[in-house]
């Protein structure tokens, strides 16, 4: 049987907004992709989840109809379903090890299960019950599960339809047990759930106003509305977990002050936000971006909505972003859109080193690029940047390359061809080349090892730091990595510190 | 993040000059000299830097002074006490280094000579010789004379229009104190004044500190808004600075980019002329 594909917006009205693109299945749709899964006795899908989702089990509740039974699967081990099943890059990961992917693919086969369009249906499900305040086990028609996109930023306040047990009081023997959490991003918010389930007490700060960290200032709305966001960030506060924005640690509150209130561990999923420049001529003129400010510009302070939101972004007729992840990409989408809303002609390249098959991005995000109009120059280093007299940017100067032997990445090294400059009209580029630990708070605290990079040193097994009781976990500690990758360090981190926490008497 | 008190120190055509202060226990207990937070008047509003010009512990407030000048400083001076901000975070920034130096100058042009007063204070409580020299345009931008008399061993005060003080330029007044050994000069106000305090010391050897006003996001780290070039390198004033060597910036760098939303601002002023 053909995979199923869920329907997408069409890319012409697509770029007019922010909407969306993928749509939910439809029940009908969710049904017959999840009948493809052959239901292995051993499975192998389950070991390539970082978080270790009985795959097999939820797939089988979906054929049964029984999408409660299968949320509650997938939320044994993954408190964000409608997060993960928008943005994980799966064909690395479960499709990846899916047994109709061959041994030694780069990625998943066609053919493997679209098992994250699958969590995303049932994460979705699990919304929209809450929306509707459903109870039961009734299932859920056709025409009941959403099969339009949610607008972007549309606020969801509704009740989380069958909160897992635990919360804060939920364990005699963990009564007054509290835990302070460090960044609401992926692994401070996965590691919240934890701990909040462990019946412990839970405070999250969060530096920025508003929560979600790279979900929110770096995922544009259109692979993962905000309101989405917001709904699995409440499922977290009906646990009890209490999120504290606008407070910087290590600035406003030092993690000795922390233990002073009685937090008995603190876990820092501090993130990878400082951005990478390339070190070029050129790279401070006006309009050289970093993905990371421009993104923030757009998706956390709503400049696609200038002067309505009050912070400007500039848009540009002729952009190139620089780089071949999914921020690159991301950063491309977002740019093309500001472009059309402008009702400037678009006109937007992505400049990648090495060729498609290396560009560590999401398949279906280059795919959506590309249906977007975004034109890919591949085998191009930019290598210097120029400007008009006012310091704004004009130009950027180039050399194409080849690629010649595997460099410690295991990719194709690309080797710049000499005598191959070339220059190209560019009035606003975007270098979205990687991202390095914030070092805000480590710089602060010279008792937490960090690495030459800046990230921070763990025991593996246990997420604990060089400090006693301080845990970390997300891209602080593992460089840059996926929303599930931070996730799996902060089940490990939490794990480790509920079995650490001394318990109360049982007297 | 209530404002509690508001005052105008200033106001000439087309511009105020404004002192508010603000609940904020977490930057009061913790902020020092130099160090600055970044706030929202409004939840569809701008993250802007503004430097904490006092803090009170005890309170559990901070003092702000800022000029109107373009759309979100007007929006917040348009704000009254009992008023909220939507968010306020800090202190931010590495706070100056206080020590007993010498002989210090202080020069704070404009609004900057609300951002020096916390450093001359703390200056002179390390036991240093204060000479401040303050300069505004004219009689009504000149703020903060009184307080910052008090706390200084000779206060200066200049007007480009001659309307107050002495006519001319703080430079001025520093080119004749440099005729005497001096130890730090701190600067803080537009960019052109502060790159022309630097040219002045740089004969004389003396260390010049610069606190710029670059423009900001997040002002953590994360987003390169704010990056200067220091001495040939890259640093982000948020988290590097606000203070650097100020024989090593980058000068017209800093200008250039300073202007990079003048477009979008002068659009969104005019849009808002009735309304703010």
């Amino acid at each position: 049987m053909q995979p199923i594909k869920p329907k997408e917006l069409e890319p012409k009205s697509r770029i007019a907004g922010f909407e969306e693109v993928v749509f939910c299945y439809t029940e009908e749709e969710a049904l017959k992709e999840a009948r493809r899964c052959v239901q292995c006795k051993d499975p192998t899908c389950i070991s390539g989840c970082p978080v270790g989702i009985d795959i097999k089990k939820f797939i089988k509740r979906i054929i049964k109809k029984d999408y409660k039974g299968a949320y509650l699967t997938i939320k044994e081990k993954n408190d964000f379903p409608s997060i993960c099943g928008r943005v994980c890059p799966a064909e690395y990961q479960c499709r990846k090890a899916c047994v109709f992917t061959k041994k030694g693919e780069p990625f998943a086969s066609g053919k493997s299960i679209n098992i994250h369009f699958l969590e995303r249906f049932v994460g979705d499900w699990g919304l929209h019950s809450s929306l509707r305040g459903a109870e039961g086990d009734e299932a859920i028609s056709k025409d009941e599960i959403a099969s339009r996109p949610f607008p972007p930023h549309a606020s969801y306040g509704g009740t989380p339809p069958y909160a897992c047990n635990g919360g804060a009081g939920a364990r005699k023997d963990m009564i007054g047990k509290k835990v302070a959490v460090v960044g609401s991003g992926p692994a401070g918010l996965c590691c919240a759930g934890e701990l909040a389930r462990g019946g412990v007490s839970v405070t999250i700060f969060e530096s920025l106003h508003k929560t979600g960290g790279v979900l929110r200032y770096g995922i544009p709305p259109f692979r993962l509305p905000q309101g989405v966001l917001d709904f699995e960030i409440n499922c977290l506060k009906k646990l009890g977990v209490q999120i504290v924005p606008n407070v910087i640690i290590g600035k406003g509150k030092t993690l000795d002050e922390l233990f002073k209130e009685e937090y008995s561990a603190i876990f820092l999923g501090l993130g990878a936000g400082t951005p990478s420049f390339l070190k070029l001529a050129g790279e401070n003129l006006c309009n050289v971006y970093s993905a990371n400010e421009f993104l923030t510009r757009v998706n956390l302070m709503g400049a696609y909505k200038f002067p309505e939101s009050h912070t400007p972004v500039n848009v540009g007729k002729a952009v190139v972003v620089i780089g071949g992840g999914n921020t690159a990409i991301d950063a491309a989408r977002v740019a093309l859109r500001l472009q059309k809303i402008n009702n400037i002609e678009p006109n937007v390249s992505i400049f990648y080193r090495r060729t498609e098959i290396e560009m560590p991005a999401r398949r279906l995000e280059i795919w959506h690029a590309k249906e977007e109009g975004i034109k890919f120059k591949l085998l191009t280093q930019p290598i210097g940047f120029s400007g008009d007299d006012k310091g704004h940017l004009r130009k950027i100067q180039c050399l194409s390359c080849q690629l010649g032997e595997p460099d410690s990445s295991g990719r194709r090294r690309p080797v710049p061809m000499e005598g191959s400059e070339f220059e190209a009209d560019c009035d606003l580029a975007i270098v979205a080349v990687g991202l390095n630990a914030n070092q805000l708070l480590t710089k602060e605290t010279p008792s937490l090892k960090v690495d030459k990079w800046g990230d921070i040193e763990v025991n593996s097994e246990t997420m604990e730091t060089s400090v006693k009781n301080i845990y970390a976990g997300g891209d602080i500690v593992g460089g840059e990595g996926t929303v599930i990758e931070a996730m799996g360090m902060a089940k490990k981190a939490a794990k480790t510190i509920l079995e650490r926490l001394p318990r109360n008497s049982k007297s | 993040m209530k404002i509690l008190k508001k005052k105008i120190l200033a106001e000439i055509k087309g511009t105020r000059t404004t002192k508010m202060e603000v609940e904020a226990p977490l930057v009061a207990r913790k902020a020092k000299a130099g160090q600055f937070v970044v706030l929202m008047a409004k939840e569809e509003g701008e993250r802007i830097p503004l430097t904490v010009v006092s803090a009170d512990e005890k309170t559990g407030t901070i003092t702000l002074i800022f000029q109107e000048l373009g759309f979100t400083t007007k929006l917040l001076g348009s704000l009254v006490p009992g008023d909220e901000l939507y968010s306020i975070v800090g202190p931010l920034g590495h706070a100056t280094e206080i020590k007993s130096y010498g002989n210090v100058i202080l020069i704070g042009g404009g609004v900057g000579i609300a951002e020096i007063y916390p450093v001359a204070k703390a200056m002179k409580d390390a036991g240093n010789k204060v000479f401040t020299i303050i300069g505004a345009r004219t009689k009504n931008l000149v703020i903060l004379e009184k307080e910052l008399k008090s706390i200084s061993d000779e206060l200066f005060i200049t007007t480009d229009d001659g309307s107050y003080g002495r006519e001319g330029f703080t430079t001025d007044v520093l080119k004749e104190l440099l005729a005497e050994k001096q130890h730090l000069v701190y600067a803080v106000g537009p960019i052109p004044m502060m790159e022309k305090v630097a040219q002045v010391t740089k004969p004389y050897g003396v260390k010049t500190v610069a606190s710029l006003n670059a423009l900001m996001v997040d002002g953590t780290g994360m987003c390169g808004c704010c990056r200067v070039t220091i001495g040939g390198e890259v640093k982000f004033s948020c988290v590097d600075g606000p203070e650097f060597d100020a024989h090593k910036v980058d000068w017209k760098e800093l200008m250039v980019r300073s202007k990079i939303y003048c477009e979008k601002e002068k659009h969104i002023c005019k849009l808002n002329n009735k309304q703010v």
